[in-house]
């Protein structure tokens, strides 16, 4: 998918919009991101009418691990959603503004969300293993697809890359709900990573996890990095610092008495922890929220 | 309350009982006295019919009551095997229509429902459920049967009618009972609805889609007013699918308890007998399947 001539292939393929480029400085863009997966440009979404977050831009780079933390409230999951469009499955969510991938805008009418989905890998704050083998849940997505050829390797290397290999190799036959809670979390990543998904989304991947389990999920991601892009949601601000190449801070604006998500600042990891531009971002980060 | 926990506060027994909590004691003995009498009332009946159902259907019950068919007159013997087909005969039919359609419509309602149109067809299966089904029987004679004449095929249809609502409903409770966390997996790695639907929901609901089916069948068998104007009753076995008279064990039960001689009668009762422990095997089953399935 790589395009000679970015621009031109764009004009050439229907249903694509060519991006709007936005001034520097007006959106709280990191400059400096290199190649790009997704380009969020000035996203509002709305759930029945009410809207859930503001005018986000961001360019999240590729590759990398970027994280969204922010408090309760501030639309995270709800920009994470975006992203693979799963918002379209919310009765009553609207989402206005553009999705770039890799320079293809994902909610241009021509797209097919199952498409996108494809490409775009989702773990959830709950691990949601299917009440089915652990092969068949990392052949799930393979086999939707039709992609039988070489199954029960693909099935192998996916487990490894999501460090579950050794502990299940014994019992592919068994249930997936039979493992433990960070068992199944990483049979979820497993699941995801089977399609070879360009990026992966991670909802809290482990806020449902002990200490250890978490550790290993971070692991696991260290290690994805560079093979996929990742967006991960927490609440965990070490983990943010830990694992995270990029970070995004939202916050809930209270105007009117209607609360708001909006981007408050994206930079790297590093910049936002020991030198945030914003207060609000370093109350957060510090602790002295609010 | 912190100020009661406070350390100078002396221990009192836990056998000191206070008024309140002995009014308390008493009247939970009396509510749980008061449900107990109640479950025996209404199992009174239950038990009675068993009882007296095993009592005179046994011995008519056999090899001969299975195989045979009714003879005619005053004669002891013969069986309701004409009955047992055709009952298998129409409840088979109605199966096969009502348990895809039900299914179906279910699905309808709680993956795509949206809108007037799932309010309508949830309202008319509310009201069909309360339907008495002599309507349903007369609905179909006056539709059919005065064109096309009785038989299993109107009968099979009059008996989907009944079974339909049924199966929606608890279809429709079953696929509900899916998560949602499930359906968003499946969409998450690309699937389509359809493909979420046939690969995660559906077996994931199997289990209870069966026993809500198998409750709809052990109702069928059960049903003899819409048989009345529909298959009428017939005392040779028919293999006509329609166009002729057919007998179920139902309209067999009917006719034969209200003969004058005590063959007719000991007839029905091992009829009753063969299908209350036909709709018990069915229930049974349909337990089995739900329970094993919840572990
Ligand atoms: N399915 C939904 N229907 C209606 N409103 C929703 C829905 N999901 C989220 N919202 C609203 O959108 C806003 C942002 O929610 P979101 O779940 O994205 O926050 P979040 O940052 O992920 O919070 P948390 O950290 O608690 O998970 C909230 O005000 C919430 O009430
Ligand atoms: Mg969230």
């Amino acid at each position: 998918m790589t395009d000679p001539d970015p621009e031109s292939a764009l004009d050439a393929r229907p249903g694509l919009q060519k991006r709007t480029v936005y001034e520097m400085g007006t959106a709280p863009v990191s400059a400096e991101v290199g190649a790009a997966v997704f380009d969020v440009e000035h996203v509002d979404v709305r759930y029945g009418g009410n809207l859930a977050v503001r005018d986000i831009s961001l360019r999240i780079p590729k590759g990398e691990i970027t994280a969204l933390i922010g408090p309760s409230g501030c639309g995270k999951s709800t920009l994470l959603r975006c992203l693979n469009r799963m918002n379209d499955l919310i009765d009553g969510a609207s989402v206005e503004g553009s999705i770039f991938y890799h320079g293809e805008n994902i909610y241009a009418p021509e797209v097919d969300p199952a498409e996108v989905r494809r490409r775009i890998g989702m773990v959830f704050q709950k691990p949601n293993p299917f009440a089915i083998s652990i092969y068949d849940n990392v052949a799930f997505g393979p086999r939707l697809h039709g992609l039988k050829k070489g199954l029960d390797d693909r099935v192998e290397k996916a487990l490894r890359q999501a460090a579950l290999w050794d502990e299940v190799k014994d019992k592919l036959n068994d249930s997936g709900l039979a493992l433990s809670g960070g068992q199944q979390q990483r049979l979820c990543i497993a699941r995801a990573v089977a399609l070879e998904p360009d990026v992966i989304l991670m909802d809290e991947p482990a806020s449902a996890l002990d200490p250890i389990s978490t550790l290993a999920i971070e692991d696991l991601m260290r290690q994805l990095r560079g093979h996929f892009s990742i967006v991960i949601v927490t609440h965990n601000m070490q983990q943010a610092a830990r694992v995270s190449d990029r970070t995004a801070f939202f916050t809930v604006d209270m105007q009117k008495g209607i609360r708001v998500g909006e981007l408050v600042e994206y930079d790297r990891t590093e910049t936002i922890f020991t030198n945030a531009g914003d207060e609000r971002t370093e109350a957060y980060i510090t602790g002295r929220f609010g | 309350m912190s100020a009661t926990l406070s350390p100078e506060r002396e221990h009192l027994s836990l056998r000191t009982i206070d008024p309140y909590t002995r009014r308390r004691k008493q009247r939970s003995r009396f509510v749980r006295g008061l449900l107990l009498a109640a479950m025996v009332v209404a199992v009174i009946p239950l038990f009675l019919i068993l009882i007296e159902v095993v009592r005179r259907g046994w011995p008519a019950m056999g090899w001969e009551f299975l195989t045979q068919v009714q003879p005619s007159g005053r004669t002891p013997g013969g069986g309701y095997v004409h009955g047992i087909i055709g009952t298998f005969y129409m409840v088979g039919f109605a199966t096969l229509i009502s348990v895809p359609v039900g299914i179906l419509a279910a699905i309808y309602l709680v993956e795509y429902g949206r809108g007037p149109l799932t309010g309508i067809i949830r309202f008319f299966t509310d009201v069909m459920t309360g339907v008495p089904s002599v309507f349903v029987g007369l609905f179909i004679y006056a539709l059919l049967v005065r064109q096309i004449g009785f038989g299993a095929f109107v009968g099979g249809l009059g008996l989907s009618v009944m079974m339909l609502p049924i199966i929606v409903r608890s279809s429709e409770e079953m696929l509900r009972l899916v998560p949602e966390d499930q359906r968003a997996a499946s969409a998450g790695l690309g699937a389509r609805k359809w493909q979420t639907i046939m690969k995660v929901v559906l077996p994931t609901a199997a289990p209870g889609l069966t026993t809500g089916a198998m409750l709809a069948v052990a109702r069928a068998a059960g049903e003899t007013a819409v048989l009345l104007l529909t298959a009428l009753g017939s005392l040779q076995v028919v293999n006509q699918f329609q166009g002729q008279p057919i007998a179920s064990i139902t309209l067999l039960v009917y006719r034969g308890a209200r003969q004058p001689f005590a063959e007719g009668q000991q007839r029905a009762w091992a009829g009753a007998l063969f299908l209350m422990v036909m709709v018990l095997l069915l229930t049974l089953s349909a337990r089995y399947i739900s329970s094993r399935s919840r572990r």
